[in-house]
């Protein structure tokens, strides 16, 4: 296993590897989305208290643990950048950023689009919501400094750096609805205590959530792939690969 | 003086920064400085631990069977509690749907003679999702 950790970490082996896993991962994403989307749709009960409008909870908590989880495995890919400097860690930071800023637009806004009809508003600035908007802007800044083309090893080392310090935030999304007054209600998942969803609401939600998971993991690899392949167009094993030989 | 193109986009840059910088400062300092509490309790607003003289937020239950509407208009009038105080709120408009007797709610506005004088009423729900027959 450590062994297969240290290969993912040579740019050729992870470039060889990232392309049949991103495949596996598409068609489990796509495996698991198309029922996930149809027990959100139909499948699931109506909530008792809602009616059918909660059903958005089967795109904005998948989105929204995304949007915190994506920040984390960059912050992991940071740390590995720190320490070994490896160009597959640098690569994969900056291959997260994009895909965890989508994440965070969605759960925005499907949020928004939940509050209207529940809440009666379609924003507040309660603590919940503004860190999550906090995390756009996180996104946001590091996708603008990674876009410095200048001196990539400087900007790679600003951008591990930045996405540590940005790491803070996570835990207070997480815990905002527990640590002050909210608007936004508690935990429904992972909370200790009683059941606060039904069993089959709860197993069509982690269907979604894997799916999503799964297509953001395809959509982060090949995008990290070809961005080691552009990277590293210099070095000899990019040259000795067929899909990459110039025309 | 000529600026160059990359000197031009550098600073292109740097302003992008600053500005996603600033809205994330922004954005802090509004929710550290008066929303991190984004509402008070009747008990903290009765305790005197809440703001005087400005526009604040109570949140709590909506009282069973505290809610009276005034025929022909869209005042509404009810209690809210915490369990352990309460305070009559009074409310002209639009209720979202899933304000209830017995729900959370958030009423925004200002206290005047004992009386919560609310501009805007939030509905809170909670973290339950059930199908309607298991309800009880």
């Amino acid at each position: 296993m450590l062994t297969f950790l240290k290969q993912l970490g040579s740019p050729p082996r992870f470039f060889q590897l990232s392309g049949p896993m991103s495949r596996w991962l598409a068609i489990a994403a796509a495996v698991l989305g198309a029922p996930g989307l149809w027990l959100a749709l139909a499948g699931t009960p109506t909530d008792a208290q809602q009616g059918e409008v909660y059903r958005i909870i089967y795109l904005h908590v998948p989105a929204a643990w995304m949007s915190m989880f994506l920040y984390s495995v960059a912050t992991g890919y940071a740390l590995l950048y720190w320490i070994w400097r490896s160009p597959v860690s640098a690569v994969m930071m900056r291959a997260l950023l994009p895909t965890g800023a989508w994440m965070t637009v969605v759960a925005l806004v499907t949020g928004s689009l939940w509050g209207k009809p529940t809440w009666g508003t379609y924003w507040v600035w309660d603590a919940r919501l503004t860190s999550e908007l906090m995390l756009l802007f996180i996104y946001l800044g590091l996708m603008a400094l990674s876009s410095l083309v200048e001196d990539e090893t400087k900007t790679d080392r600003a951008l591990a750096l930045f996405t540590v310090v940005g790491m803070v935030n996570i835990p207070l999304i997480y815990f905002s609805v527990v640590f002050w007054n909210t608007l936004h209600q508690g935990m429904s998942v992972g909370a200790p205590g009683a059941a606060r969803m039904a069993p089959e609401m709860k197993a069509a939600l982690l269907i979604c959530t894997f799916a999503v998971w799964f297509a953001c993991a395809a959509i982060v690899l090949v995008r990290g792939r070809w961005m080691l392949a552009i990277r590293e167009s210099r070095s000899r094993w990019v040259r000795d690969v067929p899909e990459l030989a110039a025309p | 003086m000529m600026k160059s193109p990359i000197r031009r986009r550098r600073l292109l840059w740097i302003a992008a920064i600053a500005l996603t910088v600033s809205g994330t400062a922004y954005g802090v300092i509004r929710a550290f400085s008066e929303n991190m509490v984004f509402f008070y309790t009747p008990t903290q607003l009765l305790a005197g631990e809440a703001p005087a003289g400005r526009s604040l937020r109570i949140g709590g239950m909506v009282e069973a069977g505290s809610i009276e509407r005034e025929p022909g208009t869209l005042t509404v009038r009810f209690r809210m509690t915490d369990q352990d105080r309460t305070i009559p709120v009074t409310y002209t408009g639009v209720l979202p749907d899933l304000f209830k007797e017995g729900k959370g709610a958030v009423a925004q506005g200002e206290l005047n003679n004992g009386v919560f004088v609310a501009s805007e009423i939030l509905a809170k729900h909670d973290e339950n999702y059930m199908p309607p027959k298991l309800k009880n």
